[in-house]
């Protein structure tokens, strides 16, 4: 894996001097590199990681298991495109098993999402069926464990 | 009152207990230390490792393990010395499991070294070698390894230390707390001078898997006439972060593993039978987690270095462990007052180099075992020390 994109995929805060250090790379190289990876499109963003849970204005969210009868041309893309345009939709992806899409669902309430899954969702044209699992907890997240407060404590003795 | 010294024995007591002690007290009284100083990893010993440790409590496997080891570890460790050093150990009679690397090196002294004999111990060093010299009743002789050679030990110097008393070289890398290691052509040169004078070698290689920069770790022990000389300590502490489970070993000539698996089986009887099936899974599937750790360490290890450059504190490149052995001569401290106003000033405690021998002084040990996030705050707060050092100046 690019050992550039790895690190940032997991912190993406570091400088490009910094990054050019680790890597043992020029800082220019990384600068050039980076910029050339967002303009491909490889990199796509950059976000935090919030652990909402603390937060009052929270939300729900839900996986929603999609069974879909694919188009004789556009296979499944066409229906990722048209689950793709709702707001409500966080994340859009093609499984292999027992159904076909898995997408990340966001509302306000569960009331919410309940209501854009039968109003929006099952009435596309060729969605067979929906299961809706409501996300009750996060535990941990992109890698990160969200249930410890950050400042953990170095549980190590003092050795030489 | 008894007067507990007559019965006490004099070798023991005139050791000193180690002398940082003092240091880290204040370090460990003091709130919102960050810490720079501890040597073990950051990271848990891998899930898979824990998992085999916990299996085998499941299983019901609370007995003593044979004196040696089970004999699917010790075949897993001369696996492992093939496979890795090209070194080929006889599991039944090359090979014993200590507790710890840190047991396996006092029973080579032990088994060893005689009073009146004479052991050659580089420094700046692991804090254990001079003192359990002395506790077998040797005399250490510290070679000071040098910041201009990269703290590795030359021939040269080891020929001059060398006297009609020499037994036994201590070969302490990659070094801790310098961070150097020795290239094969380092070690040939050690060698000729080891055979010429007909003596032994312990080759310490705890942070064997800890090599950066496409260096690999060499053993002396593959060294053209070095076999039959050395006795390798190893363990699963530094390459596995296996430190709490105490489980080391050591691999060398049958006579002499015999008499040190001896004293072990009088001492102690046996190594940690959990920690034992835990390390067999490091051995058979653990290579993935020794890689990604490495990884880990060598992306800190260039960010230290190269932020103590920049700050203007000179630091060779270590090619080894896990620190970084900066010079601080440059703000006229001693190694004790710049660590002492280290972490009065800015709550970050680093060592002093003299923690590692006398010839310590004027450096300081940096451990890089800590998350990046933590690293960078601690920089951070050095910089500004030294930028504050500066105005006084």
């Amino acid at each position: 894996m690019d050992k550039l994109l790895k690190l940032l995929s997991k912190n993406a805060q570091f400088s490009t001097a910094e990054m050019a250090a680790m890597l043992g790379e020029p800082e220019d190289y990384i600068k050039a590199q980076i910029k050339e990876y967002e303009s491909k499109g490889v990199i796509r963003g950059y976000q935090a990681v919030v652990n909402w849970e603390d937060m009052d204005d929270s939300f729900v969210e839900a996986l929603i298991e999609l069974k879909v009868t694919p188009k004789k041309e556009t296979g499944f893309d066409e229906m990722a495109q048209m689950c793709m345009a709702f707001d409500e939709v966080e994340s859009v992806y093609l499984m292999a098993g027992v159904y076909d899409f898995a997408l990340i669902v966001r509302g306000q309430t569960m009331q919410d999402i309940a209501m854009f899954v039968a109003k929006k969702l099952s009435t596309i044209d060729g969605v067979l069926s929906t299961g809706t699992h409501f996300i009750m907890r996060r535990y941990k997240d992109r890698g990160m464990n969200l249930t410890t407060p950050d400042s953990e404590t170095d549980e190590r003795s003092q050795f030489l | 009152m008894i007067d507990y010294n007559k019965y006490l024995n004099s070798n023991i007591r005139s050791v000193s207990p180690s002398g940082i002690r003092k240091f880290f007290d204040i370090a460990n009284e003091m709130e919102h230390v960050i810490s720079l100083s501890i040597g073990e990893p950051d990271f848990q010993t891998p899930w898979h490792i824990r998992d085999e440790g916990i299996r085998s409590l499941e299983k019901g496997k609370t007995w003593y393990s044979p004196n040696r080891g089970f004999s699917d570890l010790l075949n897993e460790i001369t696996d492992y010395y093939e496979r890795r050093f090209a070194l080929t150990y006889n599991p039944s009679e090359q090979t014993l499991v200590t507790v710890g690397g840190s047991e396996a090196i006092d029973l080579a002294f032990r088994t060893l070294v005689e009073p009146g004999d004479e052991v050659i111990i580089p420094q700046p060093a692991f804090v254990c070698y001079n003192p359990l010299c002395v506790m077998a009743g040797g005399t250490p002789v510290n070679i000071n390894t040098k910041n201009e050679d990269n703290f590795r030990l030359k021939a040269s110097d080891l020929e001059a230390a060398i006297t009609p008393k020499t037994k036994l070289l201590i070969l302490p890398f990659p070094n801790n707390p310098t961070g150097a290691i020795m290239e094969k052509q380092d070690l040939e040169e050690i060698a000729a001078v080891v055979i010429r004078h007909d003596l032994l070698v312990l080759s310490d290689e705890i942070y064997c898997e800890l090599t950066y920069g496409g260096r690999n770790h060499v053993s002396i022990a593959s060294v053209d006439g070095m076999y039959e000389r050395t006795v390798v300590i190893n363990g699963f502490s530094k390459s596995y972060a296996m430190t709490g489970w105490r489980l080391g070993y050591a691999l060398g000539p049958a006579p002499l593993i015999a008499q040190m698996t001896k004293l072990h089986q009088y001492g102690i009887m046996s190594a940690p039978t959990t920690a034992q099936y835990a390390a067999i899974e490091a051995l058979r599937n653990g290579d993935r987690d020794v890689k990604h750790m490495r990884d880990e360490y060598d992306m800190r290890r260039r960010l230290v270095v190269d932020s103590f450059n920049d700050m203007g504190l000179s630091c060779f490149e270590p090619l080894g462990a896990f620190y970084v052995f900066p010079c601080i001569k440059s703000t006229g401290l001693s190694s004790e007052e710049f660590c002492t106003r280290l972490i009065m000033e800015k709550h970050v405690a680093v060592v002093p180099g003299t923690a590692f021998g006398d010839c310590g002084e004027g450096f300081v040990r940096v451990s890089y075992s800590y998350s990046l996030k933590h690293l960078k705050v601690a920089l951070e707060r050095i910089r500004e020390f030294l930028k504050e050092l500066n105005n006084e100046g």
